[in-house]
């Protein structure tokens, strides 16, 4: 029996449900050498500003635990510089890309937006209104329903109604549910689980915060227990709002486990760092995992968790 | 283009205070230059360390029944590296190589200088039999704390014309630095282009002689690395464009080899104001 492994969030089909997660594929070109990037649900790529940006000061990463600290702060060559280089690149080599856009404030949103809206590589638009490397945290839209749904809402403006727009959400609130609602009544068409959790480490000689940021965004495995609550929280509150998952997945097993909380597709970052390969790879152990256990689709697992014991 | 395989280690012997070992799989020698490195994965399987480290190539070999060699010189510094020396001969290692771009190579017979610092002289013998092979003089400079931390002295002075070692303690050559003796050695030698591999603030004194003696130098740098194959923007530094703009560049994919007049050495760390990009009064 096969398994059925295309899925979708919203109106965006996809034939696989493992994409890749912002900042940790860039766009796309440099993992082409290691796995057919065709072949994978989606790039979803680097979070884009307006103009070029320089990024925080190193180190910019620390590894800790199952995980890394990292205080990258967007560093990317701007809109323009993406659409002429990545874009094209993208569009050629035939990749499903979702662009991930970000801004400093809600009108920069809507001018990333508008630049990339047109281009027929773009299948949607993921929108980062929660990366943690900002220098003031008020600018952490995600944080608050009122300014999350503030970007939402102007992105929405800004494209046609047929593009995918998914939010991205931030695990450090009070009340995640309250923020998927209030992206949702401003038009987003799903949501993005999850970005980074803020950070910190010292280092043991000096006894300062070890990264040039201090502070850094915490991902990999040992975040996965936070991310599994988050889809699950806003998937038993919003049955059907469609959720790209995220949060240290390295395998097909932990694929799995966000689809069951009820994820519709997954997105695979840290991961890719210690094997380029992973999103080709963790595709295929998913697709075994859910062929062991008699699943005919990605569909029909999604938010099994939430299912009532026979 | 780099390759990721299962490789097996053949050998792994102790020499100083580092570990050589002597990789076989497939493929990952081909177009392998002096100044690329590979990425390893450490730890075995669930793992708590999720990211790869980073080794020069020490050498590379091509073969055909066998498939290919990659040879590494490991100092056992934390955690990772600690697992990988202590790997037993016949472990199955999962390396991605050759990775960044190697020492540009001159297209004239010139006189170079091979500077090294600890585990730096790992690509030095490879990168030495490259230029003796297009008619170059090679002399060569090995520094390190004390003299276990010299690697591949022998082999090394055995291609050299002029070879000279400095230790911090003095326990071999001359107690010092390799900048000490750099200006000497290099009007002796006269010397146009100068190959360095070691910790930073070596490279920074490696590249203000250089220029102060109007040679071209050619530095390896180090800096900490998440993926190894250009996809985080981790590993940046502030380097100098043909145009004259300073941008924080990739070290993994537009380096690790920098021309040392290009990299703004008292800046490593920051993000100078005038960089591509730098976030302007309140911004960022
Ligand atoms: C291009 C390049 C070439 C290198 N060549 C060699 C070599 O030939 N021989 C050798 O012994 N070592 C080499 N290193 C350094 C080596 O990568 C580090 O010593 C190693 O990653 C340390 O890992 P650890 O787990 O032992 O230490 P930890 O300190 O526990 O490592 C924690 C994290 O920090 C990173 N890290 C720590 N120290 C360094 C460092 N000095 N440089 C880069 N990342 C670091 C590690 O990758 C890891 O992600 C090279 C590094 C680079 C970037
Ligand atoms: C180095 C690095 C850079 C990242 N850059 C971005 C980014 O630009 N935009 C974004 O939305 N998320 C970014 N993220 C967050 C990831 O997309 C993802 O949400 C998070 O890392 C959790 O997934 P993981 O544990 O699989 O990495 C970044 C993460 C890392 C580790
Ligand atoms: S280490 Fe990731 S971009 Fe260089």
């Amino acid at each position: 029996m096969t398994v059925s492994m295309s899925t979708s969030l919203g109106n965006l089909q996809l034939r696989g449900p493992v994409l890749t997660a912002s900042g940790c594929a860039a766009a796309g070109k440099e993992l082409d050498q290691f796995f057919d990037i065709t072949e994978i649900g989606g790039i979803v790529t680097k979070s884009i500003m307006l103009e070029p940006r320089s990024g925080r000061p190193t180190p910019r990463m620390a590894e800790t635990p199952s995980g890394m600290l990292n205080s990258i702060g967007l560093q990317g060559p701007g809109v323009d510089s993406f659409v002429a280089n990545d874009l094209a690149w993208l569009e050629q080599r035939g990749a499903t890309t979702i662009v991930s856009i970000a801004g400093n404030n809600t009108e920069e949103f809507s001018r990333v937006a508008a630049r990339v809206r047109d281009h027929s590589a773009v299948k949607g638009i993921e929108v980062n209104i929660s990366c943690p490397n900002v220098s003031n945290r008020g600018l952490v839209f995600a944080c608050q329903p009122e300014s999350a749904a503030d970007v939402v809402a102007a992105v929405r403006r800004t494209v046609p109604s047929s593009m995918p727009v998914i939010a991205k959400l931030s695990p450090d609130v009070t009340d995640i549910v309250a923020i998927a609602h209030a992206v949702r009544d401003a038009g987003a068409d799903g949501v993005s689980l999850i970005n980074t959790v803020l950070g910190m480490v010292l280092d043991p000689q000096t006894l300062r915060p070890k990264l040039g940021g201090k502070t850094g965004g915490l991902s990999g495995p040992a975040i996965r227990p936070i991310a599994i609550r988050c889809v699950y929280q806003i998937r038993a509150a919003m049955p059907d709002f469609p959720i790209l998952g995220m949060g240290g997945i390295r395998s097909g097993l932990d694929a799995l486990e966000f689809i069951a909380a009820g994820a519709n597709a997954v997105s695979i970052g840290t991961a890719i760092f210690g094997d380029p390969s992973a999103p080709m790879r963790i595709t295929r152990e998913l697709e075994e995992e859910l062929q062991k256990r008699g699943f005919s689709s990605v569909k029909e697992a999604c938010g099994i968790a939430h299912r009532v014991e026979r | 283009m780099a390759v990721q395989v299962k490789a097996t280690l053949l050998s792994n012997r102790r020499v100083g205070s580092y570990h050589h070992l002597v990789l076989s799989g497939a493929g990952f020698a081909s177009g392998v230059r002096p100044g690329h490195f590979a990425a390893i994965a450490v730890g075995g399987d669930n793992t708590p360390m999720v990211l790869r480290r980073a080794f020069s190539i020490h050498r590379a070999t091509e073969m055909t029944a066998k498939g290919s060699v990659v040879e590494l010189v490991v100092s056992a510094h934390g955690p990772g590296t600690q697992w990988l020396v202590a790997q037993p001969v016949g472990a199955i290692l999962d390396v991605v190589a050759p990775l960044g771009r190697p020492f540009a190579l001159p297209r004239d017979p010139v006189n170079c200088l091979l500077v090294a610092g600890g585990y730096g002289s790992a690509p030095m013998a490879y990168l030495a039999e490259e230029l003796i092979a297009r008619g170059c003089q090679v002399d060569m400079i090995f520094g390190a704390s004390t003299e276990s931390k010299l690697f591949d002295t022998l082999e090394c002075k055995r291609l050299a014309r002029y070879f000279e070692i400095t230790t911090d303690d003095g326990s071999i050559g001359t107690k010092g630095r390799v900048s000490d003796v750099m200006p000497e050695m290099m009007k002796r030698a006269e010397t146009a282009v100068v190959y360095a591999c070691g910790p930073m603030p070596m490279l920074q004194a490696v590249a203000k002689v250089s220029a102060q003696l109007g040679a071209i130098s050619q530095t390896a740098v180090e800096e900490s690395m998440a993926c190894g194959i250009g996809v985080c923007m981790t590993c940046v530094l502030p380097v100098i464009g043909d145009d004259g703009v300073t941008r924080m560049v990739r070290s993994c994919v537009d380096g690790p080899v920098f021309r040392g007049d290009r990299v703004r050495w008292d800046a490593v760390g920051t993000v100078p104001s005038d960089a591509y990009g730098a976030p302007q009064s309140g911004g960022h």
